[in-house]
């Protein structure tokens, strides 16, 4: 198959309307919410001027776009939505039952902080409040990596071996809102990349009729299904690897877990995700060109986590930064990729220090300077040195 | 189709026996009389809100219903239908699918009145061809009695007790159905599981309209209620003879009362069989006659928005 690409230049969100456009779903229930609002515009002009099949809600309510994306999906179609911020927390007992009922529905949420104070700027506390809601989340560093995960997330997220929702991560207005230069392959090589959705049940099945979210309690099977569930968020391990895999072939961008930079041959690492890891990647290439041997790695799947994956990349090394844009309000133990990651390397014999920024929280910027003095302190730790502060609040006015 | 008992009593039923329904609950019978309106060549599919109903019928790996069935939350079945209807008008645009299908909801007053009211009014006013049918039994029944918008004023509830302080509940209850009218959709009525032909004939028109129908329905739950569970549907019919719980329906905008009722009981006749309203017989005199007047001046009010008058 050869894959016509165009280029274009588009910001972020309209990047993902575009996907969306390619992707065709039957069904659409969206709710505006700064800075997703323009997805919902730009889609709905699209459904306007017939250039989608897709049916679209307009519904009352993040809560009832969910809803109605459940069970829309329930019969065996595709369903997306799209939101932001307070949109996904009025949706949260709904996340849980999307993924409970294993339904394979793609929302990009546009990452932006959690009230109170209100605030409409980045931060990554609203996608992280969903961590546990058994929902695949994928990080994007641009409006590329948006366009490709909205697009890879609908073949992750249909795979039998996953039947998981995804969500798709981008940072609000850093980049749903710049204007930034993505490849767009053309619609056939989209439509052949994702097929056609198989599902394993349709409540519009006239010929087997299905009860579907049933009560099922104390004596019943929840802790198996709950158990399948965590299956199946394992098994998009490798599904999220083969999918990225066949995308690189197909479009020349290939995807992983996460993506490395200058990792061979490095004795101290940062961690990051989405649109910080463009500031941080400037500095690691700057210190590296004056031989420091420092690398760095973005993530790209924080649900599932690659623990195994990144132990095995991160052991021996000297030390390790993460940089979370959001914090987990525990007693000042550290944002949650930082929570995450040191536990992932617990077990390791050759286990390296390891340190926390919390950054950004509220859009806050990330400037080179402050980058360069976090990648200071994390170059300046010595092999058992004892860490006394383990976390940071990089940019905070103190 | 005719509504002769005889030949409803032929329909194959689409919610079975077996379900674990209290016995004498009056939710099942509106369940089975709405559905005896369901037209012989389409195919339903059923959404229930978290309650009494949807627990009772679906204790996995079972299920009552002989038709496709969604429970996603509490609040949000109308949304959840509106979903599931809007999927099904994009099969059948795409030809993925020949059969004619109804979506129905039949959600209780709690997951209707109150914390359902958002999803339910944004159903109706996007026009989804579904039908939403509240369940009314005046209480969080699923949870153990609590008071919701449907309960009436004098009302013990485990939320809305009777004490040294208390009669019970102090509000009336919200009249929903003119709630549901207010969206100017095509169907909205009132039904009751003692009258079976008036609430089938309803049915019937509501699986015609091309477009959002509310059903209102009283049944009766004697736990909730305090009455022996053999009197459910005498309970009900005093409420449509007490003018408790009228008759009617809106079609279009019009109102039309649909039983008549001559010679209207005193309410003291519905009260008074119900434990829940015990209390206020012994002690509270002054609030069954704060509930007749009541009722008395919203039948005057139906009366003449019903063209009666
Ligand atoms: C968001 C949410 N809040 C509360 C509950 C607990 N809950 C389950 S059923 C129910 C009451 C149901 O009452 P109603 O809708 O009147 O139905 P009934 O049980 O009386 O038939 C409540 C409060 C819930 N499941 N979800
Ligand atoms: S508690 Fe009431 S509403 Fe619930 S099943 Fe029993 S009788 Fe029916
Ligand atoms: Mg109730």
């Amino acid at each position: 198959m050869n894959s016509l690409t165009k280029t274009a230049a588009l910001v972020g969100t309209d990047a993902v309307a575009e996907a969306m456009r390619q992707i065709n779903p039957d069904v659409v229930a969206a709710y505006p919410i700064t800075p997703q609002t323009a997805i919902v515009e730009t889609f709905s002009q699209m459904v306007a001027d017939g250039l989608v099949k897709t049916h679209m809600i307009a519904v009352e309510s993040e809560h009832s776009a969910m809803s109605a994306t459940i069970g829309a999906a329930s019969c065996g179609i595709r369903a997306m939505t799209c939101t932001s911020s307070q949109g996904l927390a009025l949706m949260w007992e709904l996340l849980y039952i999307a993924s409970g009922l294993r339904l394979p529905i793609v929302m990009p949420n546009v990452n932006r902080s959690l009230s109170a104070p209100i605030n409409i700027h980045c931060d990554h506390g609203d996608s992280m409040g969903a961590r546990d809601s058994g929902w695949i989340q994928l990080f994007s560093e641009n409006a590329q990596e948006a366009y490709d995960n909205t697009i890879q997330a609908i073949r992750i997220a249909e795979h039998p071996d996953v039947q998981l929702p995804v969500m798709v991560l981008m940072d609000g207005f850093i980049i749903s809102h710049s204007i930034d230069r993505l490849d767009i392959q053309d619609d056939a090589s989209v439509q052949n990349f994702i097929g056609t959705r198989n599902p394993t049940y349709s409540l519009l099945d006239a010929q087997s009729p299905v009860s579907v979210g049933t009560f099922d309690s104390l004596y019943g099977y929840f802790f198996e299904f709950k158990r399948q569930q965590e299956e199946g968020m394992s098994n998009a391990l490798k599904v999220i690897q083969e999918v990225g895999k066949e995308f690189g072939s197909l479009f020349g961008r290939p995807y992983g877990l996460f993506e490395t930079v200058g990792m061979e041959d490095a004795e101290y690492a940062v961690v990051a995700t989405s649109s910080a890891a463009g500031t941080i990647r400037t500095e690691v290439e700057r210190l590296r060109s004056k031989g420091i041997p420092i690398g760095m790695v973005k993530l790209r799947s924080f649900r599932p986590f690659p623990a195994v994956q990144l132990a095995k990349l991160l052991s021996g090394l000297k030390a390790v930064a993460v940089f979370d844009r959001s914090n987990t309000f525990a007693g000042n133990i550290g944002g949650p990729i930082f929570i995450e990651l040191r536990s992932s390397l617990y077990e390791l014999e050759k286990r390296p220090r390891i340190i926390n920024y919390v950054f950004g929280l509220g859009g806050r910027d990330l400037s080179v300077e402050l980058v360069k003095k976090a990648v200071s302190r994390l170059i300046d730790i010595k092999p058992n040195e004892i860490i006394q502060q383990n976390v940071y609040y990089l940019g905070l006015r103190e | 189709m005719s509504t002769k008992l005889k030949d409803l009593a032929k329909k194959p039923q689409i919610l079975s026996g077996g379900h674990r329904l209290c016995a004498g609950c009056g939710a099942p019978i509106a369940v089975r009389q709405v559905l005896m309106g369901v037209p012989d060549d389409v195919k339903i599919v059923v959404a229930c809100p978290t309650g009494c109903l949807e627990v009772s019928t679906t204790i996995y790996p079972y299920t009552s219903w002989n038709c496709s069935y969604i429970h996603c939350a509490f609040e949000n079945a109308a949304a959840t239908l509106s979903g599931v209807e809007t999927a099904y008008r994009s099969c059948k645009e795409q030809g993925k699918i020949k059969e004619e299908y109804r979506f129905i909801a039949f959600g209780g007053d709690g997951g209707t009145y109150d914390i359902g009211l958002q999803s339910l009014s944004g159903a109706l006013e996007r026009g989804h061809r579904l039908i939403y049918v509240c369940y009314n039994n005046e209480a969080y029944m699923n949870t153990g009695i609590q008071r919701s918008g449907a309960t009436i004023k004098g009302t013990w509830t485990t939320t809305s007790p009777f004490g040294n302080n208390s009669y019970g509940k102090k509000e009336n209850q919200k009249n929903l159905t003119a709630i549901a009218a207010a969206h100017n959709i095509p169907y909205v009525a009132q039904g009751s599981i003692s009258h079976w032909k008036d609430l089938v004939r309803k049915a019937k028109k509501a699986f015609a309209t091309d477009g959002p129908v509310f059903l209102n329905v009283l049944t009766p739950c004697h736990r909730g209620w305090r009455f022996p569970m053999e009197k459910t549907v005498e309970i009900a019919k005093l409420a449509v003879q007490t003018c408790m719980w009228p008759l009617y329906e809106v079609e279009n905008g019009k109102w039309n009362l649909t039983v008549k009722v001559r010679d209207k009981k005193p309410i003291e006749e519905y009260l008074k069989p119900q434990g829940r309203f015990a209390h206020l017989f012994k002690k509270s005199p002054e609030v069954l006659a704060a509930i007749q007047e009541n009722i008395d001046r919203e039948w005057e009010k139906l009366l003449h928005l019903c063209g009666e008058k």
